[in-house]
């Protein structure tokens, strides 16, 4: 494991707002138990639990606290110039942060949607999910890894496009589920395992490139930040 | 108090030259740095400034952290600004007290020799750590260290690659004296092998211990630039004031006025106090009054060579 991988896991894990990011995955969980117990039919509970609560909140709302957490909190306290004040390439710095963003958002969504998805429907279903979420992850955290070197204020910005664009508008305006990472990842999931408890609005292939498209765009716009980063302005 | 010695600093094996030329920066239309240039070799200097001065922006400039608006900021003549090559000659302590409060001492500082890919990570850590005498606490963590120990911390941090060139924002804040004493030995050390140090303070004591050589910013300009006892002597319209003690005060006094580099003479107590426009003139002249007189000079000290005085005419300039 990288240095700057180890310093970022340590520096996530041994916060509390790590603590922050249970609550949401055992919902989801608990949920789609009681639902399955209580004899619901999967065609009801289904689609807003596993849509509705797992793709539009928990997966986005998760990388939002990881995503920004792995780079903004160093930003936000300061800490960040010491692995600045080394020679490494930018890259070999965003990418491990990335890395580890992506994985423990990964991890976090994925098992609770498997799960979810195995009561609603098949291990199939479960596996797609998982599958689908963990690309998702790395969609979103790269997207808000790089927000937090576009503005001072990334957790405000990622509460916009997830709550506002994603929550609001494409659900609304059509055209804007071309720009959303939660659309590219229900297409992913019914391409893996059809079903009619996800209704997609993107093609896969749409879905596929726009995806590799933020990842790759989001990264190396970190990158480049990063490479500019400047300390914010003390006159003193 | 104990005093400590001050672990020596390897000698430098090569120099390296900080220079800035033509530096600007302004954020809107504040001008925060205003038209600086210098070149900083070998040795300790001073960067002193009341608040506000624009000290620590040029201090980030330097280390590659701020783009100038103007200007260019070079270090052995490659620029510092999105260059991360210079962090292998280059160290910074900046004012932010931000440490990885969740590391100890040594995981932390190990931490930075593994990212500067030093050849031996551990034994650089344990020797930048005994370098600021944090060995006995450098196994807790650093959440739990005063504000001079954190400090102490991240000085260890910015010296494991062992640069040629140290930045320093404000490291005395904090400190305790007996380990503000440990630091400045600690600056001086480097400075005597070879580094470039530059450390910035607004405390004028400070600066006055640990080094002759000062970049003294005032209102973002570069107000004065070298040893600041000479920077004195160049104030030829500021008269320089000697405390004077001979055998016969009153004898000297009467002769001292009727020389043309005098501009006053106080009679006291303690002895005289003598303005003179011209420091070089009057040094040479006073022997020469005294002979001719019969008086004895016992004590003859500069009374405004002080960097406080230096400092003060500056601010007013």
């Amino acid at each position: 494991m990288s240095t700057v991988s180890w310093i970022t896991m340590r520096g996530l894990f041994g916060r509390r707002r790590f603590l922050l990011l249970l609550p949401l995955p055992i919902l989801l969980v608990g949920l789609a138990v009681l639902s399955r117990a209580l004899g619901v039919t999967p065609a009801d509970w289904g689609p807003p639990v596993l849509v509705g609560l797992g793709l539009a909140v928990v997966l986005p709302v998760v990388a939002l606290i990881v995503g920004t957490g792995v780079l903004g909190a160093e930003i936000d306290d300061g800490t960040v110039v010491h692995v600045l004040t080394t020679p490494l390439p930018r890259w070999q710095i965003v990418l491990p942060k990335l890395a580890v963003a992506a994985g423990a958002t990964a991890v976090t969504v994925a098992v609770p949607l498997f799960a979810a998805g195995l009561l609603a429907d098949s291990v199939r279903l479960g596996a797609a999910l998982a599958v689908a979420a963990s690309v998702g992850a790395l969609a979103y955290t790269a997207l808000f890894v790089a927000a937090s070197l576009l503005t001072r204020r990334p957790v405000l910005l990622g509460l916009v496009y997830v709550l506002i664009w994603e929550g609001l508008l494409s659900n609304v305006v059509t055209g804007t589920r071309v720009l959303s990472i939660q659309h590219y990842v229900i297409a992913l999931a019914d391409r893996l395992a059809p079903t009619n408890l996800l209704s997609t609005t993107v093609s896969v292939s749409v879905a596929a490139v726009m995806t590799a498209l933020i990842i790759i765009a989001a990264t190396f716009l970190s990158i480049d930040r990063l490479r500019s980063f400047s300390v914010a302005g003390e006159t003193s | 108090m104990t005093m400590t010695n001050t672990a020596p600093a390897a000698t430098a094996t090569t120099t390296s030259t900080l220079d800035l030329a033509g530096v600007s920066r302004w954020y809107g239309n504040v001008v925060a740095v205003n038209n600086v240039s210098m070149s900083l070799g070998p040795g300790v200097t001073g960067l002193l400034g009341p608040n506000g001065a624009g000290k620590t922006t040029l201090l980030h400039m330097m280390a590659g952290f701020l783009t100038p608006s103007r200007g260019q900021v070079t270090l052995d003549g490659r620029p510092t600004w999105r260059n991360p090559e210079v962090y292998r000659r280059l160290g910074l302590v900046s004012e932010r007290e931000a440490v990885h409060s969740f590391l100890t001492a040594y995981e932390f500082v190990l931490a930075t020799a593994k990212l500067h890919k030093l050849p031996d990570p551990q034994a650089a850590a344990r020797r930048a750590i005994d370098l600021v005498e944090m060995a006995d606490a450098q196994d807790r963590r650093i959440g739990t260290y005063s504000k001079g120990m954190r400090q102490r911390t991240r000085v260890a941090a910015a010296l494991v690659h062992d640069p040629q060139v140290l930045l320093l924002d404000e490291p005395f804040n904090g400190m305790d004296p007996r380990q503000r004493l440990h630091m400045m030995e600690l600056l001086h050390s480097l400075g005597d092998a070879g580094r470039t140090i530059l450390f910035s303070s607004h405390i004028l004591e400070e600066v006055e211990q640990v080094s002759g050589t000062v970049q003294v910013m005032v209102a973002g300009r570069l107000a004065a630039s070298g040893d600041f006892r000479t920077i004195r002597r160049l104030m030829t319209n500021r008269p320089h004031v000697f405390a004077i003690r001979s055998t016969d005060d009153r004898a000297l006094a009467v002769a001292l006025m009727a020389e043309s580099s005098v501009s006053g003479v106080e009679l006291g107590r303690e002895g005289l106090t003598v303005r003179a426009g011209d420091y070089g003139a009057f040094t040479r002249m006073l022997p020469k009054v005294a002979l001719a007189r019969g008086v004895r000079v016992q004590q003859l000290v500069p009374e405004d060579e002080s960097l406080e005085s230096v400092f003060s005419y500056l601010v007013e300039a």
